[in-house]
């Protein structure tokens, strides 16, 4: 069936089930790869992206309820907060591996938007839903702090 | 040399190393051999072959391009351990390049360029610093040669810095780029002079930093997961849910009609289904009626395998254990009454990498073309050609750097590619990407084995072990051999060295629960095995533990780990007051070459161990990059921590129970301690960092529990997560 | 083998292994071109579909030769405490601000938290993985108004009779009678555990039945077991 997607800001048209994963009509069929598959269950996170500005689990979301809203994957997430958290990322060296990074920032950015100045505790709440193998968690955790300094101080 | 065609070339090399690898009868089998002429027509044939690298006066590793950049050329498989900064900066120190100015690239499988390329047991980093080293050097002094020439000045007086090449008392100076003709004209020193240590101006700084953090942050890199080609298909396999379970009959007649799938066919592993996209091929898979010949299939389950385990360790079965460590008089006799039993029983656990295995390849007649995260790119090559029945000259492995491994990247058998290569053989000419579900990976086996051990120790009148008795149970992970890999970190530890009279046994059980490397392998036990022994006896003979394991040492002459003993209780604050109900736990272990030490602050929450905080301590030799130590030390301890606290993979009849996160819990932003990491100084070679943070957490944590509530921990994991699935898991249609 | 060697040339050892790794390779290339192919080609078979199957539900009309009201009104209650009890219901009014999940009501992978409206963190929504409906392709359980029933009606760790008298009490059901025999017996969130999706075990019986059941109970004076 088709469906119209408004994604990144631009209209695709697909002709998927739609019952399909918009993950995976993200990744094949729009080729928009930073959005991962990890695991399919909605366990860890790695295929985080916005829509109607809320992290959702793209794995979790089917196709025919995704043409009536705004999705934005990490290739066309911006503004400040997603500025400050790529910099923030790229200061401190926070990947390794870097798979599960693409939702690690889509979280992290949906974090800071509602909550400009988060607390430790925030972070966990905020961050738990993404896994990392690699154990960047406290990587992950001083780049968020830095990432809401930053965005402070250049709106101050 | 320019001027020769490509493929004669290739033969004019006067010493070249081959690998002739491959399974063998099911066995891995690498041979490595030196050439010089007669059969080299055929030996490059043979040899690992695919496109050569770009042409560069500086060698396989190095480019310099006109505007002055440097190229590094890594050879390595970059899974996430920053391999590629670490063997960026030998170079760029040695030629004294401009940091800012160097990039690297990811080698193709070539084993004439580069040599094997395996990457595993944390030796990326020891094994390149010679060779990188001289490579940066030799590249450095031809453009020295280069200076001297142009300028008519003596070598001795040009110095080289961040890519400047300059003469001081003249004041003339030039770029890389400026000299680069000239420098690549230069004849290639052969033992060109290193620099010492006190003079590094990169390495051991905080400038060596990763250089592929960018991509990875704005989902640019391309992993085999994000591959796309014209006309690429993806593929699915059905495998059997039982080890040794082979394909009886399929029905593949629903799996056709599902919109999207191409074809479904048999294979060697089970039924692939080939499809236009992956959902496509996930659904086809699905719909697939699949009965399955467990004729000589696995059908025990865990607890079975443990009581068979421990039947094994009391010589009840016809397993024959061998010697690993066998010293003193009559090892064998009698122990005395009062001497200390020690038992010890580890799960399966699954490397569980974020990105689930995967390759992309496509056949065409003779030739092979690989993409894929590769371990193990020259054994992989040459698998590869096994299966496309061709040479593995012909088949070019582009390596690209991998969604983690821990291990299950570096297969002997490189199962997930091989079966990649099988269905793209039936798909001539047609790029296949191989796409393994979060639960093909948890229930394919090759798991880090599970293990007993059991360990008698009579202590002296000093009250330190005097006789030890040592007897492991492990799955082999490799068909020939000593399976030393079993009781590495046991054999070598410094408090066998103090004892007299050690009798250690090794039993090696085989069956088809296939096991493999996991992220420091035998020492992700052992560690658990020596460090909480230790700490139990300190306990009996009323010592401190840290006190306890110095005078050990001092027995051993173990004098780095004295030093990383020392650094880290000064560090963490042993021996000083915490909170009621909090206690920090000590353990020290060496692991392929660097030694570890972490102490963790931890208490007990509803039986619920909770750490907040770890102390380490590492002495890995000269230290290349403090930043990416510290990264690897808290990756490992995270990777760690979830293997003590909840990690376990268990089979019921024979079917893994876990396969997803849900069912197989790994460690949460919520679960993750501080972690401080301090590097001990140092003037040897460098060591690795990929594995070696690992192993200490585990004895760490159970050390401090049993410092709270004196009760040894006998098992892992500490926590029992709930084994059911039920509800998440997404299996294909099977008829038992 | 003796092989000639030129003269002047050096000793080499590679030539015989060489060799003896082509011949090797060869044979073994060989034998897996002849060798037997046994694949397996597609054929019909019968596709056993294995659903997890509710357990039945006595009807409340069944009930009716137990005189005494009390008594009656006790069973029912007994009854549909099958419901109630069951993990479908159970793993959404836990004692803690975190769900639990599966039939062996283990803690809710990964690690979420009640939030102010008991539909989770602001950052961290249960919209972040469950939607409206049941997904299929993920397994993800969902209905329109996914979320934790308030804390004050945790049953989690209760006896039937603790629970009983906590969901008529409106002072911690939030629910008069009415309301109670609405939410067992019309509300999507309840009615969801009849028709969990993936493997799940449904609720005993169905919701009509439930209902009834309720309804019964109600009107034979809702009786709590001890």
């Amino acid at each position: 069936m088709a469906y119209s997607l408004w994604v990144n800001g631009k209209t695709h048209h697909v002709d998927e089930d739609g019952q399909t994963p918009l993950l995976w009509v993200l990744r094949d069929a729009l080729k928009l790869t930073g959005t991962k598959y990890g695991c399919g269950v909605a366990q860890c996170g790695a295929c985080t992206v916005h829509i109607d500005g809320q992290p959702v689990r793209s794995c979790s979301f089917p196709l025919e309820a995704a043409s009536a809203a705004q999705i934005v994957t990490i290739e066309g997430c911006d503004g400040a907060e997603a500025n400050a958290i790529r910099n923030a990322w790229v200061t401190r060296d926070v990947p390794q591996c870097g798979f599960c990074q693409s939702g690690q920032i889509m979280s992290a950015v949906a974090l800071l938007r509602a909550t400009p100045a988060p607390s430790d505790a925030e972070i966990d709440l905020a961050m738990s839903g993404n896994i990392c193998r690699c154990g960047t968690y406290n990587r992950i955790r001083a780049a968020i702090h830095d990432a809401a300094g930053q965005v402070r101080s250049t709106q101050s | 040399m320019t001027d020769a065609p490509a493929s004669k070339r290739r033969f004019q090399m006067t010493r070249r190393k081959m690998i002739l690898g491959g399974t063998l009868a099911g066995g891995a089998l690498v041979i490595g051999y030196t050439a010089t002429h007669p059969m080299q027509a055929a030996g490059a044939l043979l040899s690992g072959g695919g496109p050569e690298p770009e042409e560069s006066a500086f060698g396989s590793f190095i480019r310099i391009s006109p505007d002055g950049w440097v190229t590094v050329v890594n050879k390595q498989q970059e899974l996430g351990q920053g391999i590629h900064a670490g063997l960026a900066a030998m170079i760029a120190e040695e030629l004294d390049a401009d940091w800012d100015r160097v990039r690297v690239v990811s080698a193709r499988a070539n084993f004439r360029a580069y040599g094997p390329q395996i990457t595993a047991g944390s030796r990326s980093v020891a094994s390149n610093w010679n060779p990188m080293r001289n490579a940066g050097a030799a590249a450095r002094a031809m453009f020295v040669a280069a200076a001297a020439m142009r300028w008519s000045v003596p070598r001795r007086l040009i110095d080289v810095r961040d890519g400047v090449v300059s003469h001081g008392p003249s004041g003339r100076s030039a770029t890389f780029s400026e000299l680069l003709a000239d420098a690549g004209r230069q004849a290639t020193p052969q033992t060109p002079v290193l620099k010492e240590a006190k003079d590094y101006r990169l390495i051991g700084t905080d400038r060596v930093r990763r250089k592929d953090s960018l991509p990875k942050s704005i989902g640019a890199q391309i992993y085999t997961q994000d591959v796309q080609l014209p006309d690429l298909l993806v593929a699915m396999v059905a495998h059997s849910p039982r080890f040794g379970g082979r394909l009886a009959r399929f029905d593949a007649v629903a799996a056709r009609s599902v919109r999207g799938v191409v074809d479904v066919f048999a294979i060697e592993t089970g039924v692939a289904v080939v499809a236009k996209n992956t959902f496509a091929a996930r659904r086809g898979r699905n719909a697939l009626t699949i009965e399955w010949d467990n004729s000589e299939a696995e059908k025990r389950s865990t607890a079975d395998l443990v009581r068979y385990f421990h039947d094994v360790a009391a010589g009840r079965t016809d397993v024959e254990p061998s010697d690993f460590h066998s010293k003193g008089e009559d090892p064998e006799a009698a122990f005395s009454a009062d001497a200390v039993e020690f038992s010890f029983d580890f799960p399966y656990l699954a490397h569980a990498p974020m990105e689930t295995l995967d390759c992309v390849a496509r056949v065409d007649g003779w030739d092979v073309k690989i993409i894929s995260g590769s371990h193990l790119a020259t054994v992989d090559q040459v698998q590869a050609a096994r299966v496309a029945l061709t040479v593995p000259g012909r088949v070019d492995v582009d390596v690209i750097p991998a969604g983690g491994s821990f291990g299950r990247r570096g297969i002997m058998g490189a199962d997930y590619l091989v079966e990649c290569v099988r269905i793209a053989k039936r798909m001539p000419r047609r790029p296949i990407k191989l796409i393994w579900t979060r639960e093909d990976e948890m229930s394919s086996g090759f798991f880090r084995p599970m293990s007993h051990h059991r360990v008698l120790v009579e202590l002296g009148k000093d009250g330190f072990p005097a006789r030890w008795r040592h007897r492991t149970v492990s799955q082999p992970l490799l068909p020939l051999g000593p399976n030393a890999q079993a009781v590495e970190g046991v054999a070598e530890s410094p408090y066998l060295a103090a004892a007299k009279v050690i009798d250690g046994k090794i039993y090696s059980p085989t069956f088809s629960v296939p096991v493999a490397f996991w992220r420091s392998v035998g020492h992700s036990h052992n560690a658990m095995v020596m460090e909480h022994i230790v700490d139990q006896l300190a306990r009996r003979v009323g010592r401190d533990p840290a006190g306890y394991r110095r005078a050990l040492y001092r027995r051993a002459g173990a004098k780095r780990h004295l030093a990383v003993l020392h650094e880290l209780c000064r560090r963490a604050g042993w021996g000083t007051g915490l909170e009621a109900g909090w206690a920090r736990g000590l353990a020290i272990h060496e692991c392929f070459g660097t030694v570890v030490g972490q102490i963790a602050e931890v208490r007990i929450d509803e039986g619920r161990p909770i750490v907040r905080r770890v102390v380490a301590v590492v002495d890995c030799g000269i230290a290349i990059s403090p930043d990416q130590i510290a990264a690897q030390m808290e990756g490992g301890i995270g990777f760690g921590l979830s293997a003590a606290l909840f990690g376990a993979v268990t089979i019921k009849d024979g079917v893994v129970q876990e396969t997803n996160f849900d069912s197989y819990p790994v460690i949460r932003m919520n679960e993750m301690p501080s972690i401080e990491t301090y590097i001990l100084p140092s003037t040897n070679r460098p060591t690795g960092m990929g594995e070696p943070g690992v192993p200490p957490i585990a004895p760490a944590i159970a050390n401090a529990i049993l410092a709270l509530t004196g009760s040894p921990t006998n098992s892992l994991p500490m926590l029992q997560a709930g084994a059911s699935n039920g509800g998440f898991s997404f299996p294909h249609r099977t008829v038992a | 083998m003796r092989w000639r060697r030129a003269q002047g040339e050096r000793r080499r050892f590679g030539c015989f292994s060489i060799l003896a790794s082509l011949i090797a390779m060869v044979v073994l290339g060989l034998a897996m071109i002849f060798r037997p192919q046994s694949m397996p080609t597609s054929q019909s078979l019968l596709a056993a579909q294995a659903q997890p199957r509710a357990s039945a539900l006595r009807r409340a009309s069944s009930f009716a030769s137990i005189e005494d009201p009390k008594t009656r009104s006790l069973a029912l209650f007994q009854e549909a405490g099958r419901v109630i009890e069951h993990p479908r219901c159970m793993n959404c009014h836990p004692r803690s601000d975190r769900p639990t999940q599966t039939s062996a009501m283990r803690p809710h992978m990964p690690w979420v938290t009640r939030g102010p409206d008991n539909a989770g963190a602001p950052t961290l929504r249960c919209a972040t993985c469950h939607r409206d409906v049941n997904f299929e392709a993920s397994g993800v359980p969902g209905s329109p108004k996914w979320k934790l029933a308030p804390i004050e009606m945790a049953w989690q760790g209760e006896t039937l009779g603790e629970i009983c008298r906590q969901i008529l009490d409106p002072s911690r059901s939030h629910m008069s009678r009415a309301q109670l025999l609405h939410h067992m017996t019309e509300d999507e969130l309840v009615g969801w555990a009849w028709h969990p999706g993936g493997n799940r075990e449904p609720a005993p019986g169905s919701q009509a039945e439930f209902g009834s059941l309720i309804s019964a109970w109600l009107d034979t004076g809702a009786k709590c077991p001890a």
